[in-house]
C-alpha cells in the first residue's frame, strides 16, 4: 500500500472513532457506535499489518490471539459491580503498552523511521518518545494503585506522609530536567532513569487519594492514557494515534472536571489528596434522637405513597442490592405508584457507575434521572428511599457554611414528605466523615440493616 | 520553505482536542461508564506502534517488547469493546 493510501486509511479509522464516541449520546446510537469503533480498530490494525516493513506474522498473530482471548474472557465474566477496577486495570495496560512501544522505538529506531542522516534518533522524536514513555509509565503505575484500592487489595484510605508533595514536585522537576538532557544527547541512561522515576511518581500521586475520590482519579488516568497514546502517535507520525489520543485525553479531562464540579472541589485539592483522612473527629453529637423503622413500616409507607424517588449510592453496589431494589420498584409500579431514580454524578466509584448497575437490574432507562432533573420534584415526592448513599443527600452542603462539603450539589431528599434511609448502623459516616442531619430529621425513618436484606424484607411485605 | 511534518501533526492534534471536547460534552451522563470503556478500547490503537516493533524478521529486544505490547493492547481492545457492548445491551427502554 502506498504511504498516501495508508494515511487515508488511518483517517477513516479516526473518523470511525469519533463517530463511536458521538454515538454515546443515546443507548441505541451507542450500540451502533461501538460497532464503528470496532471497524475503526480493524482498519487501523489491517492497514499497519499490510505495511511492507512488517514481514513476520507468526508472533503477531499469536500475541493478538492470546491477548484477545484473555480480554474477551475477562469482559464476559466481570461482575458489573467490579467495573471500576476493570476500567482501572485496562488503563494500566494502555500505559504499559505505551511504555513498551516507546522503549522499542528507542531500541530500534530504524523500524520506526525516526533516525536522521547520521543514524541517531531525531531530536523531536526523542522528546516525543520521552513524553510518551513518562505519561505511559505514570498511567501504568497510577492505575495499578487505583486498581488495588478499588479491588480492596489496598486500603481505600489516603496514605499520607510528611513532605509528600515536595517529594513529588522534586521527582517531577528531575524528570523534566532529564528529558531536556535526553533531548540534547541521546544517552540511553537518561531514558531508563526518567522512565523509572515516572513509574515511581505514578504510585506516589495516587496513594494519597481516598476511595471516594476515585471517580476523579479514574477519569484522570483515562485522560493520561490518551495523552500517552498521543505522545507515541507523534513519535510514529501516525495520525490515527494522534487523533485518538487527543479524543481520549480530552474525554478523561472533561469527566474529571464534571466529577470535581459535582463535589464542589478543585482538581488540585483532589490531586493533593487526603480528603476524609482526618474524618471521624469531626463527628459531633451521636446521641441525637432518631427514628428507626422496620421493613413492615417501610412497606406501609410505600404502599400509601403516590410517588417514590430512589437515591442509590456506593453502598448499593457493595451490598449487590440493585436487583432486589429493582424488583421492589416494579412491585410498586404495578400498584400504580410512580417510581423514579435520582443519580448523583459522583455516586459510586466511577462516572456513570450507578446507571450501569441499574441497567443491569433491568431498570428502564426513562426512570433514571440526573440530579438537575429530579431535584425540583422532591417537594412533590411522598417517599424518598436513600440506599447506600450518604453525603450526596446531606443538607449541610446547602445550610452549613462550615461543613467540609458546603457548596456541593446534593439530591434534595430532605424536601420529600418522608425519607427512608437504609444504612447498616448509626455508626458509619460517609466519605467526608461528617454527620448527616437528615438522620435526625422528624420526617426521616432510619432502616438499619444490610441494604439487600432490607429490600428483600420490604419486598415480602408488599 | 517546507513545513515540518511535526507542525502538521500538531495541527491535527489540536483540532482533534476540540473535536473531542464537543463530542464528549454531548455524551449523556448515564453512559459515562461505557464511555470510559470504549475510550480505553480505542486508545489501544497504540497497537499500531507495537506492530511496527514486532514486524521485522530479525529477532531483537525491540521485537520482544513489541510482542508484549501487542498482547497487552489486544487484551484491552477485545476486553474494552466486548464489555462496552455488554453494558450497552443492558440499557433498554420500557419493557413491553
Amino acid at each position: 500500500m502506498s504511504a498516501n493510501l495508508t494515511a487515508l486509511a488511518y483517517l477513516v479509522a479516526s473518523v470511525l472513532f469519533i463517530l463511536a464516541l458521538r454515538g454515546l449520546s443515546s443507548p441505541g446510537a451507542a450500540r451502533r457506535g461501538n460497532m464503528m469503533g470496532i471497524a475503526g480498530m480493524a482498519i487501523a490494525i489491517g492497514t499497519t499489518v499490510l505495511d511492507p516493513s512488517i514481514v513476520s506474522y507468526g508472533g503477531i498473530l499469536a500475541a493478538i490471539a492470546v491477548g484477545g482471548i484473555i480480554g474477551t474472557i475477562i469482559a464476559r465474566r466481570i461482575q458489573m459491580t467490579a467495573m471500576p477496577e476493570l476500567i482501572a486495570g485496562f488503563h494500566s495496560l494502555v500505559g504499559m503498552a505505551a511504555v513498551l512501544v516507546a522503549a522499542a522505538a528507542f531500541l530500534s529506531p530504524d523500524s520506526f523511521g525516526i533516525v536522521d542522516e547520521s543514524g541517531a534518533i531525531k531530536t523531536a522524536s526523542r522528546i516525543e518518545m520521552a513524553l510518551g514513555v513518562v505519561i505511559g509509565a505514570i498511567t501504568f503505575s497510577g492505575s495499578i494503585v487505583a486498581f488495588a484500592k478499588l479491588a480492596g487489595l489496598l486500603s481505600g484510605d489516603p496514605v499520607m506522609f510528611p513532605g509528600q508533595h515536595w517529594l513529588n514536585l522534586a521527582i517531577g522537576v528531575v524528570i523534566a530536567v532529564l528529558i531536556a538532557m535526553f533531548a540534547q544527547t541521546p544517552d540511553p541512561q537518561w531514558f531508563w532513569i526518567f522512565t523509572g522515576l515516572a513509574f515511581a511518581i505514578g504510585i506516589l500521586l495516587i496513594i494519597p487519594i481516598g476511595g471516594a475520590d476515585m471517580p476523579v482519579v479514574i477519569s484522570m488516568l483515562n485522560s493520561y492514557s490518551g495523552w500517552a497514546a498521543a505522545g507515541i502517535g507523534f513519535t510514529l507520525g501516525n495520525s490515527a494515534l494522534i487523533v485518538t489520543g487527543a479524543l481520549v485525553g480530552s474525554s478523561g479531562a472533561i469527566l474529571s472536571y464534571i466529577m470535581c464540579k459535582a463535589m464542589n472541589r478543585s482538581f488540585i485539592s483532589v490531586i493533593l489528596g487526603g480528603f476524609g483522612a482526618v474524618a471521624t473527629t469531626a463527628r459531633s453529637k451521636t446521641d441525637k434522637p432518631h427514628k428507626e423503622g422496620s421493613a413492615e413500616d417501610a412497606a406501609f409507607l410505600l404502599r400509601n405513597a403516590g410517588s417514590v424517588v430512589i437515591v442509590p449510592g456506593y453502598g448499593m453496589a457493595v451490598a449487590q442490592a440493585q436487583h432486589v431494589l429493582a424488583e421492589v420498584a416494579e412491585k410498586l409500579k404495578s400498584q400504580g405508584i410512580k417510581v423514579r431514580y435520582g443519580i448523583h454524578p459522583v455516586a459510586g466509584r466511577m462516572p456513570g457507575h450507578m446507571n450501569v448497575l441499574l441497567a443491569e437490574a433491568n431498570v428502564p432507562y426513562e426512570d433514571v434521572h440526573e440530579l438537575e432533573e429530579i431535584n425540583p420534584d422532591f417537594s412533590n415526592t411522598d417517599v424518598a428511599i436513600v440506599i447506600g448513599a450518604n453525603d450526596v443527600t446531606n443538607p449541610a452542603a446547602k445550610n452549613d457554611p462550615k461543613s467540609p462539603i458546603f457548596g456541593m450539589p446534593i439530591l434534595e431528599v430532605d424536601k420529600a414528605k418522608t425519607v427512608l434511609f437504609i444504612k447498616r448502623s448509626m455508626k458509619g459516616v460517609g466519605y467526608a466523615g461528617i454527620d448527616n442531619e437528615l438522620f435526625y430529621s422528624p420526617n426521616t425513618m432510619m432502616l438499619l440493616a444490610d441494604a439487600k436484606k432490607m429490600m428483600q424484607d420490604i419486598g415480602k411485605e408488599l | 520553505m517546507e513545513v515540518d511534518p511535526l507542525i502538521w501533526q500538531l495541527s491535527i492534534f489540536v483540532l482533534a482536542i476540540f473535536v473531542g471536547y464537543y463530542v464528549i460534552w454531548s455524551v449523556t451522563p448515564a453512559l459515562h461508564t461505557p464511555l470510559m470503556a470504549i475510550t480505553n478500547a480505542i486508545s489501544s490503537v497504540i497497537v499500531v506502534g507495537a506492530l511496527m516493533a514486532a514486524g521485522p524478521a530479525d529477532f531483537s529486544a525491540a521485537k520482544v517488547l513489541g510482542l508484549a505490547a501487542i498482547t497487552l493492547a489486544a487484551v484491552n481492545i477485545f476486553g474494552g469493546f466486548v464489555v462496552t457492548q455488554r453494558m450497552l445491551s443492558m440499557f433498554r427502554g420500557k419493557k413491553k
